[in-house]
């Protein structure tokens, strides 16, 4: 099968993308995210979601872990404010119980 | 524990040991694929953490990078130059089965242009072509960022699930069978004590 990657974000910083291959999809806000995210789901495989997005549509982003694809992964937007870290550690506590990587309390 | 709500008939006790040592062995199984999968899981989460910082630092660099691009481009010209992709991505989207989970494999095959830029570079600064060229060089990590932390969700989701399953058996399920099969025996063997008293007190009247 062959999957096509797109990206959606906020602002100029996913235009960088464009020219490197990547069909972007500018959304202001999360709810605008959500409704762009509901129509190419199906369309693309790779989806990028830049992290001021990815936060408060965490609970959306979860009915993605069900299938292999579409695969929703967040990326930072500027400066990396720690979301992508964080949905590492709430796997890695969902699974494990304990913390094996991030050891600060 | 409650013990099952069957009638101690010997029937009832055979049919009983046979699920108990299914259980059992199920929840051999299971705990089994749990190890496997924690086992996995750890390396992957590994994996997972170092190119997500990779990714993470590569990308601000990259983004920064641009903004001073864009700065020293006039709006239009930077959307008209940026608007044109300058590689064809496809990625091969197949999925890969880790422990009976099946998690996406993807692998990326870009078709550079031959100049490698998609614009003319008269109309744009040298900034801006660092910025996309260290874009595309940065995909392929992205891809596979997106690529393993699908999977460490995945399989974090079906640890808990299988968890879950392993208490289950561990806890209520093998319990409650040994419970029920040691009252059906208990029931037997009293059974059999009365028919063996009351045979004897037959026996006692009848001399």
């Amino acid at each position: 099968m062959t999957g096509k990657t797109a990206i959606v974000g906020n602002g100029d910083g996913i235009m960088v993308f464009k020219a490197a291959g990547v069909a972007t999809f500018p959304a202001e806000n999360e709810k605008k995210a959500r409704d762009i995210l509901r129509k190419i789901a199906k369309e693309y495989q790779i989806i990028f979601l830049t992290e001021d997005l990815a936060k408060p549509l965490t609970e959306f982003l979860k009915r993605f872990d069900e299938a292999p694809y579409p695969v929703v992964v967040s990326i930072p937007s500027g400066e990396s404010e720690g979301y992508g870290m964080e949905v590492l550690k709430s796997a890695m506590e969902r699974a494990l119980g304990v913390d094996i990587l991030f050891n600060k309390d | 524990m409650a013990r099952l709500n069957v009638n101690p008939t010997r029937m009832e006790l055979k049919k009983l040991k046979a699920r108990l040592s299914t259980a059992v062995r199920g929840h051999k199984l299971l705990k089994d694929k749990s190890d496997e999968m924690i086992r996995r899981f750890t390396i992957l989460l590994r994996d997972t953490k170092a190119l997500r910082e990779g990714v993470e630092a590569e990308l601000s660099d990259v983004l920064k990078q641009f903004s001073i691009a864009r700065s020293v481009t006039p709006s239009y010209e930077a959307e008209t130059a940026f608007a044109m992709p300058s590689v064809e991505v496809t990625a091969e989207c197949e999925t890969e089965s880790i422990m009976g989970v099946d998690v996406p494999k993807v692998t990326l095959s870009s078709e550079k242009r031959a100049d490698g830029l998609p614009y003319a570079y008269s109309e744009i600064t040298g900034e801006a072509d660092y910025s996309v060229q260290k874009a595309s060089d940065l995909l392929p990590k992205m891809v596979q960022l997106a690529q393993t932390e699908k999977a460490v969700r995945m399989l974090a989701e079906e640890i808990e699930r299988n968890k879950r399953r392993v208490n289950a058996l561990e806890y209520v399920m093998i319990p409650q069978l040994e419970e029920t099969i040691k009252y059906i025996k208990d029931k037997l063997d009293e059974n059999e004590r009365a028919a063996v008293v009351r045979l004897m007190k037959v026996k006692n009247k009848a001399q």
